[in-house]
């Protein structure tokens, strides 16, 4: 299968290998190194977060009659960002369905399908697009299954790209975890890698709940080594718990998304200097998994919460209130501060909007100051 | 005897302005005596439910929004008997009388209007938030519901059940947007559903010549056919919505009624609502077009059952109310 490959593709691949060991901690010049590097190459899949996502539609689509797509241009155009490439080519027109551009409309009728027993998976092109929908997410179906005293249960996934993405400016970038965080009723996804994706979206089709599954663009191309495991059809991660992508005993770093990526790569430089960074990737936003991150802290004694979205009511500040409530409040050897996007609509300039989000440098430059280094 | 009384009569119903139809349904309807009287107590036990509903709100029983439905009982009565409860229905808040013919107990309503854990959503969604089975509530935002609505149909003609969805609304959410969405989709993807606007000439203190600039309501399906009829005469809503049914089963996609209907009480019960029309106007209404008094002088003239007949019906619907609001 390797051998198959040209030399461009190969050296393609292999950077795209070496990004993602150095990703995940583990120690990089041994495995550039070692001899084996190419025969392991071989026996690892690498998927991108795009074809991760898919595969888990195409297996829930296959597995379950009740489940079905909808959303702009997910059928015909192959998606808007071709996530659902090759889906409507092999689940026809019933159950993969292009809507106009009427959000309050079709998530209205998607969640009304999913009242009278069906599972509909509807996908935003952007989750900014969400916000004409935002009655429905709520009133419709987060609260009705209380409301009905039980009667009603509402199993939904509502998806899409959700957070900044290059060049598309103020309307576009928008992060909503902490608004739909902060509704009961709802669970809040934001997978990372591959797996996460695949496993997490597998999952919260499978739930009888309503579920924001926030995904980002520009994770969307970035492949990951799938496991064996993660390949199988079954193969499912528990919404609500988070996972620790990186050990280390000097501060703990949390966040969700795209931005796992920043922590790993100030991690990668911090190591240079000595500082032992534990990266936990939350997974799921709501119900949010602090004790991963209690016990982290128990140990580090230093937390810093790194995010895309506003500081104002985010995600960070909500972590930051648990610990302050929570055991964790003791340990700590130092205020636990929150790295976020700055408080503005994004800039256009693509200067401007580098500094609008968390950089590596101001992760860097957040645990030095809180360590005293 | 009751053997005395006529099994049956066919009455003459009115004519019904139609929109891109070529016909209506039929202008005449037949009535059995069981039929009558069952249309009879339903209606009436709705009246009494929703005066009751009245005291126990004022005696601060009954908290927060309580949107009451008398003078509008034959649109829920003859919906349901041009349905099936195999159907499927949705509705904004003005929902009690709905809850009702869908299955509730007036037991189980009056149990959720004053919260407690009998109610039919275990006191926990109150006036706006009552669900039974192919029922949908009770929506707490006026125009959601059709969208919503438009899903479960959606969901019908996925499953493959032959069933359809009745979607309601007033004259006050026709305007919002979601509802033209809909009617798009609708119609695009051949939907089982049924659009009724219950027109009782108010959407809260606004008259409809206020609110929107086409009051023609059956029309503004644009290119989905409607029909327009008076939402007073049980019959004539019975013979419609069967009518609009047989559409729907047929695989044309939806169609639009507009039932024109009117309430006694105010928009809820913190509206007197009498600042936006006239008391005279209320008491028209309830002389000449009342609902319940119309069928009881149909089956009355045609000797379909006896006036002792119809008060023995009442005595035991006030006693059935009565039970149920007890604590």
């Amino acid at each position: 299968m390797h051998n198959s490959l040209d030399p461009r593709q190969r050296t393609q691949s292999n950077m795209a290998y070496l990004r993602s060991i150095l990703r995940s901690g583990k120690n990089a010049v041994p495995a550039v190194l070692r001899r084996e590097f190419h025969r392991t190459l071989q026996a690892a899949m690498q998927v991108t977060v795009r074809d991760a996502i898919k595969e888990a539609m195409d297996e829930e689509l296959e597995r379950d009659e009740r489940v079905f797509l909808l959303g702009e241009e997910v059928a015909l155009f192959e998606g808007a960002y071709k996530v659902t490439r090759g889906l409507w080519k092999k689940y026809g027109d019933k159950r993969i369905i292009d809507t106009p551009i009427a959000e309050i409309g079709f998530t209205g009728i998607a969640v009304g399908a999913a009242m009278a027993g069906l599972r509909p998976v509807v996908e935003y092109m952007s989750f900014n697009f969400s916000m004409q929908s935002v009655d429905h997410i709520i009133n419709s179906a987060a609260k009705t299954y209380y409301m009905s005293g039980g009667l009603q249960p509402v199993s939904i996934v509502f998806r899409g790209p959700n957070g900044a993405a290059p060049g598309v400016a103020a309307q576009h970038a928008q992060c909503f975890a902490a608004w739909y965080g902060h509704v009961p009723g709802l669970k809040v996804v934001s997978p990372w890698s591959a797996e996460d994706a695949k496993g997490l979206l597998k999952s919260a089709i499978r739930d009888d709940n309503p579920v924001v599954f926030l995904e980002n663009e520009i994770m969307y191309g970035v492949p990951f080594e799938m496991s064996e495991e993660s390949q199988s059809k079954d193969f499912l991660i528990p919404i609500g718990k988070a996972k620790i992508e990186r050990k280390g005993n000097h501060v703990t770093l949390v966040s969700h998304s795209h931005v796992v990526s920043r922590c790993m790569d100030a991690a990668a430089v911090l190591a240079k200097d000595g500082i032992e960074c534990e990266v936990i990737n939350l997974r799921t936003i709501r119900p949010m998994d602090m004790e991963a991150i209690e016990t982290s802290v128990l140990k580090t004694k230093h937390l810093i919460t790194v995010e895309g979205g506003w500081p104002q009511f985010g995600v960070g500040g909500e972590i930051l209130a648990r610990i302050m409530e929570g055991p964790g409040f003791g340990y700590l050897n130092a205020p636990a501060v929150r790295v976020t996007g700055v408080d503005i609509p994004m800039p256009y300039a693509k200067l401007l909007e580098e500094n609008t989000l968390p950089q590596i440098k101001d992760i860097v430059f957040s645990v030095k100051k809180m360590l005293n280094v | 005897t009751y053997a005395d009384f006529t099994p049956q009569a066919t009455f003459d119903i009115k004519k019904c302005d139609l929109h891109k139809l070529e016909e209506g349904p039929p202008l005449q309807a037949v009535l059995t005596r069981e039929e009558g009287l069952q249309y009879y107590r339903t209606m009436q036990t709705m009246r009494r439910m929703e005066l009751k509903a009245d005291q126990l709100y004022k005696q601060k029983i009954i908290r927060g929004f309580c949107h009451l439905y008398d003078g509008q009982e034959a649109c829920a009565v003859g919906i349901e008997a041009g349905i099936n409860l195999s159907d499927h229905l949705i509705t904004a808040y003005r929902a009690h009388g709905y809850t009702l013919t869908r299955g509730g107990t007036v037991r189980e309503i009056m149990a959720e209007l004053t919260g407690r854990r009998g109610g039919i959503a275990k006191g926990k969604g109150g006036s706006m938030h009552m669900y039974t089975k192919h029922f949908y509530g009770g929506n707490g935002i006026v125009g959601a519901q059709v969208p919503l609505g438009a899903g479960v149909a959606l969901a019908c003609k996925y499953l493959g059940k032959n069933e359809l969805c009745v979607c309601l609304y007033g004259d006050g959410a026709a305007n919002q947007g979601q509802i033209f969405e809909t009617y798009n989709m609708a119609s695009l993807w051949k939907l089982p559903c049924i659009f009724i606007c219950e027109n009782n000439k108010y959407g809260m203190g606004t008259s409809v010549e206020r609110a929107a600039a086409s009051t023609d309501y059956y029309k503004r399906g644009d290119f989905i056919p409607g029909l327009r009829l008076d939402g007073m005469d049980v019959l004539c809503v019975r013979e419609a919505t069967k009518f609009a049914a047989e559409h729907c089963r047929s695989g044309k996609g939806p169609i639009l009624m507009e039932l024109q209907t009117y309430r006694y009480h105010g928009h809820s019960m913190s509206d007197p609502g009498v600042s936006y029309r006239t008391r005279e106007e209320i008491q028209e209404v309830r002389s000449k077009s009342d609902p319940i008094s119309m069928l009881k002088d149909r089956m009355l003239s045609n000797n379909m059952a006896s006036v002792e007949e119809l008060k023995e019906i009442d005595v035991e619907v006030r006693k059935e109310i009565e039970d149920a609001a007890q604590f």
